[in-house]
């Protein structure tokens, strides 16, 4: 069942990325997501950014026509709200590095202030195309992570993908665990330093989806789906029981390289 | 323990839990994890003969536990690229039936041939998605219709043919005797059941497509009916599908009928392992009630049992 809520507060935060905030009741664990219905649009599955609290959000980058027109959505305006679905991220860790790569700081920052809360030290590695569109930055600064940017223009911090930084963090210092969520070409490029340097990685994965009851199986990947069984998944899962980084489905359920 | 494999149409299943067309059935892995899970076999998503992407989200709409409102829209990836899934689904070692969806009976026939050259060990009709236009029940909403797409089918191929037909007509049981003329091995019933719902706040249908079909508990009256009134009305072999969650639901369609049983929402709230939940509950409920074969149940709730059924 959906609840029909209305926007309460549209936060811009970088040029192609706002955050809605709504109120909404069942509780959530960071890295769970819910499904956004916008009427008479379309329903996408969107991690919170914001998942404690009488009034939760979601952050959205522009990438297709939905997502685009959702960017414009305004205070007052209804949207449908079901979940959350999935399962998060393992808190225990102690000593954390998150690597962000543009919006995929929306499903990291939340999980990294329940971690900080627990008593973590959260590194976080950074990345977007340029200055202005590092998410969540001053979010991390805020909750006491050091926070290392990366832009591909080098507008700020260090030139060129998150990926080197992420690397050269794993290298000097030592961490219990590494979250990522980005494009999957970075999450592949990450896991793999993790793995160079002993360190288990999660990733968020993120698939078409319909159903989000892991029934309609849109979402498989491997033995998996992603909106049952993840959307975080243990990187080592990922690379020795399914596709990530190699295909995905279309809305059809056809195969499409990357 | 109590015998739970059945034959039918030809098939030998473990167990009569098969999982429904368009479960877990997009890729070959999940088709073969259903299997692992304990299912007797595994029915594709229907395939037609172009990649499809269905409609628009929202596709679903849930009741608690006790129903499910869908309008996919036949999403497939079109019989050039299926059969690559189905080669993952046999490699894990499942029994495969091959859904198909077409507009014509001539385009049936086709898809059949080409499903039938996948290795699949039987082929299932849909005739009966209730809400995709120029498929399903537009085109197997009629006695007529019915019987004419089977028999295209049957003379393409050589594999079992089980028409799947709707609910959403003044005599499903009359669909069922068309199929039966028409050559059909055995029938499937039934689908999901024309259904809506709307959202009053915002004064408008919640799928993206407006009406949608109703699958689930709420539904299981509604199959049990159709299959009890097929069971009397043709000498196919029945697989009940609709509201399939327990053991005794089951068992109340095999008692109605049924030999086999599709088994597919229960999915979305119980997890894939419900097949196995399914399957030992099963047991166990023959065993308490002394029944020492599932195929022994078949029908049991007809005055007279198998007597009946019309004789040839």
């Amino acid at each position: 069942m959906r609840t029909v809520v209305r926007i309460t507060e549209r936060v811009v935060e970088t040029p192609s990325t706002v955050t809605l905030r709504f109120p909404y009741g069942p509780a959530a664990a960071p890295g769970q997501f819910v499904m956004v219905w916008v009427p008479g649009d379309d329903e996408l599955p969107m991690s919170l950014s914001y998942v404690d609290g009488p009034s939760r959000g979601v952050t959205v980058k522009a990438m297709g026509d939905t997502s685009r027109r959702i960017l414009r959505l305004d205070a007052g305006q209804p949207i449908g709200v079901r979940g959350p679905y999935g399962r998060g991220f393992d808190l225990s860790a102690r000593r954390l590095l998150a690597v962000a790569g543009g919006s995929g700081a929306a499903v990291l920052a939340p999980a990294a202030e329940a971690a900080v809360a627990r008593g973590a030290r959260v590194t976080v590695a950074l990345g977007a195309t340029t200055a202005a569109e590092l998410l969540f930055g001053d979010r991390f600064r805020a909750m006491g992570a050091e926070v290392v940017e990366a832009t591909d223009d080098g507008s700020a911090g260090v030139r060129g993908f998150v990926t080197g930084p992420a690397d050269r963090l794993l290298a000097e210092r030592s961490f219990d665990a590494v979250w990522t969520c980005g494009p999957e070409v970075m999450m592949l490029k990450v896991v793999g330093s993790a793995r160079a340097h002993g360190v288990p990685a999660h990733c968020s994965v993120e698939r078409h989806m319909k159903c989000a009851l892991g029934m309609c199986d849109a979402c498989a990947l491997g033995p998996f789906h992603v909106c049952s069984d993840g959307p975080v998944f243990a990187a080592d899962r990922l690379l020795s029981e399914t596709e990530f980084g190699r295909f995905h489905r279309d809305p059809s359920g056809r195969r499409v390289p990357g | 323990m109590a015998e739970l494999g059945v034959r039918l149409a030809g098939l030998e299943l473990r167990n009569p839990f098969l999982l429904a067309s368009g479960i877990w059935g997009e890729s070959g892995v999940s088709l073969g994890g259903a299997w692992s899970a304990g299912a007797g076999g595994v029915i594709t998503k229907s395939i037609g003969s172009v990649p499809r992407a269905g409609y628009p989200n929202p596709t679903i709409e849930t009741y608690d536990r006790w129903g499910m409102l869908n309008a996919m829209g036949l999403p497939n990836p079109g019989i050039d690229e299926y059969p690559t899934e189905i080669a993952a689904a046999r490699a894990a070692g499942a029994p495969v039936i091959g859904s198909i969806f077409g507009a014509t009976p001539e385009e049936f026939a086709e898809l059949a041939r080409r499903m039938a050259a996948t290795g699949v060990l039987a082929l299932e009709l849909n005739l009966s998605c209730p809400h995709a236009e120029g498929y399903g029940t537009e085109v197997g909403g009629t006695p007529e219709e019915v019987e004419a797409i089977v028999r295209a089918v049957s003379r393409a191929v050589r594999l079992p043919v089980l028409a799947k037909i709707t609910p959403n007509s003044a005599d499903p049981a009359g669909l069922a005797e068309a199929a039966e003329r028409g050559g059909a091995a055995a029938v499937s019933a039934i689908n999901t059941v024309r259904a809506l719902a709307i959202d009053v706040r915002l004064r408008r249908p919640v799928l993206a497509h407006g009406l949608g079909g109703l699958s689930g508990s709420a539904i299981k009256p509604v199959g049990l009916a159709c299959v009890w009134q097929i069971y009397e009305r043709t000498r196919l072999p029945i697989v009940g599908v609709g509201g399939i969650s327990r053991a005794e639901d089951a068992l109340e369609y095999l008692m109605a009928g049924a030999t086999a049983l599709e088994v597919g929402t229960a999915i979305a709230f119980d997890g894939i392992s419900v097949f196995g939940r399914l399957a030992d509950g099963l047991a166990r409920l023959l065993d308490e009630l002394g029944i020492a074969r599932a195929a022994d149940a078949v029908g049991a709730a007809h005055p007279g049992g198998a007597a009946a059924r019309p004789s040839r």
